[in-house]
């Protein structure tokens, strides 16, 4: 059993001030495996809590840089470029083998029309992956498509799109076992987080790695 | 020569203690064979080692706690001498007729507490005697010991009420004179140590005396133990007889020392309802009395003493506790005109936290103390102390602690007021503390005039205070800084959308003062909150404000086409197309074509002239494609031009699959699933040849360049694209097109010439499996895949 986070377009600090505290007290460092993180982190900040070496203040860190944060929650951390990323370093897709699945990863801006099933099942071919994770739309999907399956985690901070209205902050735990996994969905709605779960089983027709 | 006097002092202590132990091994024949002379001459040649002058306190203790030991002995003896029928009158007598004095007082306060014991005469008179004796002794350090020896026997014979000693009606005041005066007369031998010996040894005199100041105290001790002491004793006669001691000694370290002492060991209760006298003595306190630690320490006290219970927050209030620390700390500062700065600002935060914890309901407290900082620091410019620093940054976060809403401290006119003696770093280091209150305590900041105060406030992080140091900022600290500020701007929130328009306006007023250097991080917020406020209002049938319109959709896209044109000024081309092509969208939801088309208009001149990395391009093209195919706004006209310019703009991207990728990306922009306007075939199959023949010579350059034509990828992403359609039902893509495309695509594959590659192999063979999926899922779909060969997949 494989523990795979997946989340992405936080947007910090463009269109949000940081990931949900409900969220940060949920993800506790050493139970994920995997993070694969779509892109659109935003800003990267070096060195956070200079009040502390300054004035010796007791000040709680806040402004953790959200690359730092997820690499404390598992140091296996897995980034795509999102448009607004500053970080140039991340590429615009990329594959993974984990257990009996391939995934792929990509933010999703590349892809028009944004969102677009037929379209992203095309990526899904072209990058030959079972499980093809994007983001852009802030929108939490999961479709079973050619027995393979596309994901979307939606915001992890419920960040403004021009794309989807009422963004609830999201995010997506994949528990792959064997030739099975179970997707669920963590979603905040009016400060309650909301769990879903979803079920697929990898079928014959798709290439084994 | 240090070492040689330490050395020195060793040998005299070890002699000491020689002589001290053959001696008591005398007296302690003597004892045993109940030969009292042999023990009294034993016991004053033993205690003559005490009246040495060459040892150190340290070392001269060590002496005096040897001799205490033996002198226990020697007190069980006498008191068994009593029982065997000698008269402890007589033998009272008897000690006295030692030669020297401070064997004599030692041996007499030794007999005198068996006397006591005895109580064949009342504890009062003995205890008077025995301190007016002790006045024989004059040596400092001498006397310090011998008195702390007599307060040490008589600590628990004094004429306490309730205790075994009590005596007539005044015995209480009996006891607190003894103890007063035993304190009295030690404090001022303490005090003389000061004046003697040479100018140059002060600094060891100091120390030296440091270590005995707990001889000292001890009484005080005493005195805070007695059980008859009741409020009113204290009050008129306890208290102010010790402060007339501590006044007039006139010394540093004994003031110092003994008021701090006062506070420590009597009770808070005490304190509170003794306040005006205790703090009266203060400012006649020598001017280098480090004040402020023990007036600091006094209304911490008080502070925790009135967290305790709420019961007795009525007797703050009836002794008027805040006005008269006020005043008190008014006239200290005053007294001791030299004070530092550091010490002021101590005293004012001390204040402060005592008012915030005691009255939490009186702001005005706070501002009126804040307001004393202000006039203790006029006029002197910047703070530069360290120390004075850290305590302005500690006064200032007391009232953002307390109340964990910063809407409170901005109610504090003086607030901002402290904050301009800051020096520039750490006035951006309160501000970020600032607002990380806001963050942490979720505060949200609702209204126009509390934005402008709070930006009034972080003022150190939205502009320039000094710009002759800008280049020494360091680029980390200063991100780091900007990020907190647009952080901050997410909690500017209100549901009243006149109000939050004013608030962006307030926002954006401060921030375009911020240079090219801070835009980058400050817009984006502020244009995505704005953006935020337009779908709020967009749901609206009517403008809720009447026809003035003064927070209309149209005014926001107004100001939205400012703040991003500021950003020219940086320049950060990329930032500001994307952020062109989000209101674009948002002016498309509104229905505003005009608006819409001009925020276009933006973008694309952006592209032409200012994105030339080839990579920007490439996401810029994403972005314009992807964005215009979601635009349902335009009329045929304005999208006929935007299309035109966007597909002309992907054939000119600078690589050749670029080019082929950009260009079968805007196929999509003639072919709209949810619009039926907008199904155009035919200039989709235009988009998917002209990428076929960029793919096609993008095959060729590779062949002239590289000898081997390239891979085969783009012809099967481009095969994906016509499925796509196919499937979209256009009928543009027929059946003969898809399989001639899929048969280019395995002739390709076969060549000797093309170079292998496995993942575009991989893709082929997936799109296959694909066909063969739809093929075979039945029902309509699959009718359409019918016709579709699949050789030998």
């Amino acid at each position: 059993m494989v523990l795979v986070l997946a989340l992405g377009d936080l947007h910090v600090p463009h269109r949000a001030p940081d990931l949900p505290a409900k969220f940060k007290s949920m993800l506790v460092p050493g139970k994920i495996q995997h993070i694969i993180c779509t892109g659109n982190l935003c800003i990267k900040v070096v060195n956070p809590c200079r009040i502390e070496q300054l004035l010796s203040l007791r000040c709680e860190c806040l402004a953790e840089e959200v690359h730092d944060y997820l690499k404390t929650l598992c140091p296996d951390l897995h980034i795509t470029r999102g448009e607004y990323d500053e970080e140039t370093r991340y590429p615009e897709t990329k594959t993974l083998t984990i257990g009996q699945f391939k995934l792929g990863l990509c933010h999703g801006h590349q892809v028009i029309p944004w969102g677009d099933l037929d379209s992203l099942a095309m990526l899904q071919r072209q990058l030959d992956v079972d499980i093809l994770v994007t983001g852009h739309t802030h929108q939490f999907t999961a479709y079973k498509h050619e027995g393979g399956v596309v994901i979307n985690p939606g915001s992890a901070t419920g960040a403004y799109s021009s794309i989807t209205y009422d963004v609830n902050p999201s995010f997506v735990l994949m528990d792959i076992d064997g030739l099975r996994v179970v997707v669920y969905v963590y979603e905040l709605i009016d400060g309650e987080v909301k769990v879903d779960k979803i079920d697929f089983k990898k079928t014959t027709t798709t290439t084994a790695h | 020569m240090m070492t040689g006097v330490a050395e020195d002092e060793d040998k005299w202590l070890a002699a000491g203690i020689a002589g001290l132990q053959q001696n008591a091994f005398y007296m302690h024949r003597a004892m045993d064979s109940n030969n009292l002379r042999d023990a009294l001459k034993y016991s004053a040649q033993m205690l003559s080692e005490l009246r040495t002058s060459k040892l150190s306190p340290h070392k001269y203790y060590e002496l005096y706690m040897r001799a205490f030991d033996e002198l226990r002995k020697l007190e069980m003896f006498f008191k068994e001498e009593t029982r065997r029928g000698c008269s402890i009158v007589d033998l009272y007598e008897l000690v006295q007729h030692a030669g020297n004095i401070l064997p004599r007082l030692y041996l007499l306060c030794t007999v005198g507490s068996v006397y006591i014991k005895s109580k064949e005469a009342p504890a009062k008179d003995i205890l008077k005697d025995l301190v007016e004796m002790c006045r024989g002794i004059q040596h400092p350090l001498r006397g310090l010991f011998l008195r702390s020896y007599l307060s040490q026997l008589s600590r628990d014979k004094l004429p306490d009420i309730g205790s075994e000693y009590e005596g007539d009606a005044d015995t209480i005041t009996d006891a607190v004179e003894f103890v007063i005066q035993n304190f009295t007369e030690m404090n001022k031998l303490w005090v003389r140590m000061q004046h003697q010996g040479p100018a140059r040894e002060k600094e060891r005199r100091e120390k030296e005396r440091s270590e005995l100041r707990d001889l000292v105290g001890k009484n005080l001790h005493v005195l805070s133990q007695i059980e008859g002491i009741d409020l009113d004793m204290y009050k008129d006669t306890v208290l102010p007889r010790i402060l007339e001691q501590v006044v007039n000694c006139k010394d540093e370290i004994a003031q110092y020392y003994l008021m701090d002492c006062i506070i420590q060991v009597f009770p808070d209760e005490y304190h509170l309802q003794t306040l005006e006298v205790l703090l009266s003595a203060f400012p006649q306190l020598q001017a280098s009395v480090d004040i402020k630690t023990v007036l600091s320490q006094l209304m911490e006290r008080l502070a925790s003493y009135a967290a305790l219970s709420s019961e007795v927050l009525p007797e703050f209030l009836q002794v008027e506790a805040f006005s008269k620390l006020n005043s008190a700390i008014g006239k200290v500062i005053e007294a001791q005109p030299d004070m530092p700065v550091v010490g002021a600002v101590t005293l004012c935060s001390s204040l402060l936290k005592f008012s915030l914890h005691v009255h939490p309901d009186r702001l005005d407290y706070a501002d009126q103390v804040l307001g004393s900082c202000v006039k203790q620091l006029s006029g002197k410019g910047k703070i530069e102390d360290s120390k004075a620093t850290k305590q302005i940054v500690a006064l200032l976060s007391a009232p953002l602690e307390k109340y964990n809403n910063v809407v409170t401290a901005l109610k504090l006119s003086n607030y901002p007021c402290v904050m301009e003696y800051l020096d520039n770093e750490t006035n951006k280091v309160m501000a970020t503390v600032i607002i990380q209150n806001i963050m942490k305590n979720n505060t949200h900041i609702s209204t126009a005039d509390k934005v402008e105060a709070l930006f009034e406030l972080i003022k150190g992080l939205i502009k320039d205070l000094d710009e002759t140091l800008h280049d020494e900022v360091d680029e980390d600290d200063f991100k780091e800084e900007q990020c907190s500020v647009a952080r901050l701007i997410q909690m500017l929130h209100n549901e009243d959308p006149e109000e939050m328009f004013k608030i962006i306006c307030v926002v954006k007023k401060h921030i375009l003062t911020g240079g090219p250097k801070r835009l980058s991080f400050t817009v984006p917020p502020l244009v995505f909150n704005s953006l935020k406020l337009v779908r709020r209002l967009q749901g609206q049938e009517e403008n809720p404000f009447g026809d003035d319109e003064s927070t209309s959709t149209k005014k926001i896209f107004q100001l939205l086409n400012q703040i991003v044109e500021a950003l020219s000024s940086i320049p950060a081309p990329d930032l500001a197309l994307r952020l062109y092509l989000q209101c674009a969208e948002a002016a498309n939801d509104c229905d505003l074509e005009p608006v819409a088309y001009e925020f276009f208009t933006q973008a694309y001149i952006i592209y032409e002239e200012e994105i030339s990395d080839s990579r920007a391009q490439v996401t810029a093209m994403h972005l314009i494609i992807g964005t215009l195919q979601r635009m349902h706004v335009f009329g045929v006209e304005n999208r006929d031009t935007l299309t035109h310019k966007a597909t002309g703009y992907s054939a000119k991207l600078l690589k050749k699959p670029d080019q082929c990728r950009a260009v079968y990306a805007c196929s999509h922009l003639f072919w709209v699933d949810d619009q039926d306007n907008l199904k155009d075939g035919e200039r989709v199959l235009l988009c998917l040849k002209r990428a076929l023949r960029i793919a096609n010579a993008a095959q060729q350059m590779s062949n002239a360049t590289r000898g081997s034509t390239g891979s085969v990828m783009l012809f099967v992403e481009i095969l994906n694209k016509y499925i796509y359609f196919f499937e979209k039902g256009n009928p543009q893509i027929t059946v003969a097109s898809i399989q001639s495309l899929m048969e280019l695509i395995t002739t390709e594959m076969q060549s000797d010439t093309t170079t292998q590659d496995p993942a575009a192999d991989a893709f082929f063979a997936s799109t296959l499996r694909y066909i063969q999926f739809q093929k075979q899922k039945g029902g309509a779909i699959s009718e359409k895949y019918g016709t579709i060969k699949l050789s030998d997949s």
